[in-house]
């Protein structure tokens, strides 16, 4: 029997209205067709305050956080940018109510050398407002640009080697950080790659640590982004942390949130649409005319100007491992997961705007794929959705249409670099390490608000797991044709055409499966008809490949 | 190896030409002969203005015009001075590391600029640059005639100027660099494969976003 947030389509089913950019697309899909619903959002925590005490008084695997104090220690406390969560949270964020208790603690413990980085790595900086966002209007007025700042990972003399791993990886880490006696790491955790290791390693690093496993060959071994332990980046992140951990004191803190992306009034999103009300049938219909008949830059600005009313579902504190590990298992995949059985031939999905690189801008070419390619193929733990070879339809415009000042490494990239090659590994050995150091794009990424250049093939990169496993991408809704064939994709006007492609290269029945997203979910996958779940997901069986 | 070619006025200081030349008018030998300066200066004025929107070479060599009858050691001596107090507190947050990461990448930085050569170069001393290319003062028997020797540095003359430069110093264009503040600039901008707006003009700001060239912002960086 399958869970309820699979669906199975059949002849008097509504048609399933799905992202398709900043707009929705009603499509109907075959009789026998899964679609996957997002679960409802967990409950939240009552006492959001109440936790965030009680989880750094009673840590996982540490002495609590008032026991590693001491008068006059430097301590510096880092902090996860804006990527997380998607959209931004409603004021006030977690990330403020946990700074209020740490920074409090601090101050009460004689502790006044204190500095907070937003651990941005390659992601462009965060802009003064964006940051009082996060932190509050009392810690940003305080701390604000002298004590509270953005990562700097290409600032000269900025960064220090801490160490190597067994394989030769570099540890390199923020100077302030690396001098001082105490790093706190203040999380929040959205999806399941988020958090642990990846905090401060990935994000108060420089581009010699971020070499060892942004790179097409790791990218290739991940067998989900989601699955830390089946993720060969984790791995060697993992890697990189344990060598961190011997030099610096690390206290780190993650927090969990529920999936309630919509509010009240648009809840419907997430509903399936056979049990929608005629009200909420009503609203689902007014909301797509109205996003039809909006420009798009009205569009943008309306989904910029509200933030989602996530509810906190858990906090958790201590060292790092047994922390995350903590955060996968209680809340993470709790939310997320929903079990389904039997891998898909044709896997179809709208492509909302929303990614972590794309916060307050267009979701411009180079992240359409590293939607599709990366993200949409990777939420899955156990095997890939959709079987070797398969097809992925997807939902999106494809406009050729960029930020100008936070992606202008990306347009250089996809106009000028990709036309050489799409091959990742061609891409890595010919052109990263020049266009990386382009002094011009340096500048924009350090004293402006652009994603470091590097980040432009890390995007590509990003995709290179699911290129490998996937056979086809047909886009339905692309409104041009060059932006698709230059990812390697090709296109269709309507799901029928898709379907209609897509069903050339696939067995007779083909089994389709198709996800409702967002809000955010991921899908567990087991291969059997029987339920039979995957071996250990660190060792899959290469069939799947 | 590639060379990084910079504009200096409004790209990498506040100030323009007409600073340095205020500088020396105000400090000559008798507050009189400063008056005089002066006077002259804002009585052509105008035909400035007017000459900026026409042509900026007519407009260099008109303001150079008031170095007339200054000697070439006063001129040498009162450079680094100049430098010191009228360009050196106007460099733009950023710009000295700007220039630092082009030479940490192994690029010969060259100022190319309409001011004159003996105040650039102590620019280029403190920056670190590698060459420049700027404006030279004729001197006849060691006194400035208040002409400009050719070729005038200055809208698309500094193209070709830096065509010749790189050609002279074996540089590909299609690998090097270019960064103005100016529209006036974009025949330099144009013939590198790397252009790059900095604090750009407006005219310059909307060319610089239809051909997705980088837009720097160094008198925004906090």
């Amino acid at each position: 029997m399958s869970h309820p947030c699979v669906v199975t389509i059949d002849s008097r089913s509504a048609p399933r209205t799905l992202f398709y950019g900043d707009q929705l697309m009603d499509v109907d899909l075959p009789t026998g067709t899964r679609v996957v619903y997002p679960k409802p959002p967990i409950a939240a925590l009552k006492d959001v305050d109440a936790a965030i005490r009680y989880a750094i008084n009673h840590p996982e695997g540490s002495e609590p956080l008032y026991a590693l104090l001491k008068p006059g220690m430097k301590v510096t406390i880092a902090i996860d940018d804006i990527s997380l969560p998607l959209p931004p949270m409603q004021r006030p964020d977690i990330r403020e109510r946990v700074l209020t208790v740490v920074l409090d603690l601090l101050t009460d413990h004689g502790v006044d050398d204190v500095e907070l980085i937003v651990a941005t790595s390659f992601h462009r900086r965060m802009k003064g407002w964006e940051v009082r966002h996060m932190v509050g209007d009392k810690i940003f007025d305080r701390y604000w640009p002298k004590k509270l700042y953005n990562h700097d990972a290409e600032m000269p003399d900025g960064l220090v080697e801490l160490g190597k791993t067994d394989q030769d990886e570099v540890v390199e880490l923020n100077r302030r950080a690396a001098e001082s006696d105490l790093i706190i790491y203040v999380n929040l955790n959205f999806v399941p790659m988020d958090g642990g290791h990846k905090s401060v390693t990935v994000g108060l690093c420089g581009y010699r640590t971020l070499m060892a496993h942004h790179n097409p060959k790791v990218m290739r071994n991940c067998w989900s982004y989601m699955d830390p332990g089946a993720s060969e980046l984790n791995t060697s992140i993992v890697r990189q942390g344990k060598v961190l951990q011997q030099k610096k004191r690390i206290f780190t803190i993650e927090t969990t949130i529920n999936n309630r992306m919509f509010d009240r009034p648009l809840e419907f999103l997430a509903k399936n649409e056979d049990d929608l009300s005629a009200v909420e049938r009503a609203a689902l219909r007014a909301l797509k005319i109205t996003l039809d008949k909006t420009p798009q830059a009205l569009r943008q600005a309306v989904f910029d100007r509200f933030p989602a009313p996530y509810g906190v579902t858990g906090v958790f504190a201590g060292e790092t491992e047994a922390v995350h590990k903590e955060t996968i298992r209680r809340k993470s995949y709790e939310q997320y997961l929903v079990p389904v059985v039997g891998q898909a031939d044709i896997l179809v999905t709208g492509v909302p705007n929303i990614s972590p690189y794309n916060v307050h801008a267009y979701l411009n070419p180079l992240l359409v794929q590293v939607m599709v390619n990366g993200y949409l193929f990777n939420l899955y733990k156990g095997a890939p959705m959709v079987k070797k070879g398969g097809t992925m339809i997807v939902l999106h415009p494809c406009t050729d249409k960029f930020d100008n000042e936070q992606h202008a490494p990306y347009i250089e990239f996809v106009h000028r670099i990709l036309p050489e090659t799409r091959d990742a590994m061609e891409l890595h050995k010919r052109f990263e390490k020049k266009f990386a150091a382009n002094p011009a794009y340096v500048e924009m990424y350090r004293s402006g608000h652009a994603y470091h250049p590097a980040h432009a093939f890390f995007m590509w990169y990003w995709g290179e797991a699911g290129r490998q496993h996937v056979g086809r991408v047909i886009v339905v809704g692309a409104d041009n044709e060059y932006i698709p064939k230059l990812m390697g994709w090709e296109t269709a006007r309507t799901i029928d055409e898709a379907l209609r492609m897509a069903r050339t290269t696939a067995p007779p029945q083909p089994d389709i499966l198709a996800l409702h997203i967002a809000p955010m979910m991921m899908v567990e996958m087991f291969t059997e008809k029987a339920g039979r779940e995957l071996p250990g997901a660190s060792e899959p069986p290469p069939s799947f490949r | 190896m590639a060379a990084s070619y910079f504009d200096v006025d409004g790209t990498l200081v506040t100030t323009n030409l007409v600073h340095p030349t205020l500088f020396y008018m105000l400090r000559q030998p008798t507050p009189l002969h400063s008056l005089s300066k002066l006077g002259k200066a804002l009585a052509k004025a105008p035909l400035l203005a007017l000459a900026e929107l026409q042509d900026r070479r007519i407009f260099n060599e008109m303001l150079f015009a008031s170095y007339e009858g200054m000697s070439e050691d006063r001129l040498l001596t009162m450079a680094e001075e100049a430098f010191e107090r009228v360009m050196k507190p106007a460099l733009f947050p950023g710009a000295k590391e700007l220039v630092r990461t082009c030479l940490d990448r192994g690029h010969e930085v060259v100022l190319v600029s309409g001011a004159l050569d003996f105040i650039i170069k102590y620019l280029a001393e403190y920056l670190g640059a590698t060459d420049i290319i700027a404006n030279r003062l004729e001197l006849k028997d060691r006194f400035a005639t208040g002409k400009l020797l050719r070729p005038v540095v200055a809208g698309p003359e500094k193209a070709k100027l830096v065509r010749d430069h790189a050609r002279a110093h074996g540089h590909d264009l299609d690998d090097c660099f270019a960064y103005s503040d100016s529209y006036s600039d974009v025949p330099m901008l144009s013939i590198v494969g790397n252009p790059a707006a900095v604090n750009p003009d407006r005219k310059l700001r909307v060319l610089a976003e239809t051909y997705d060239w980088p837009i720097i912002r160094l008198d925004r960086a906090a």
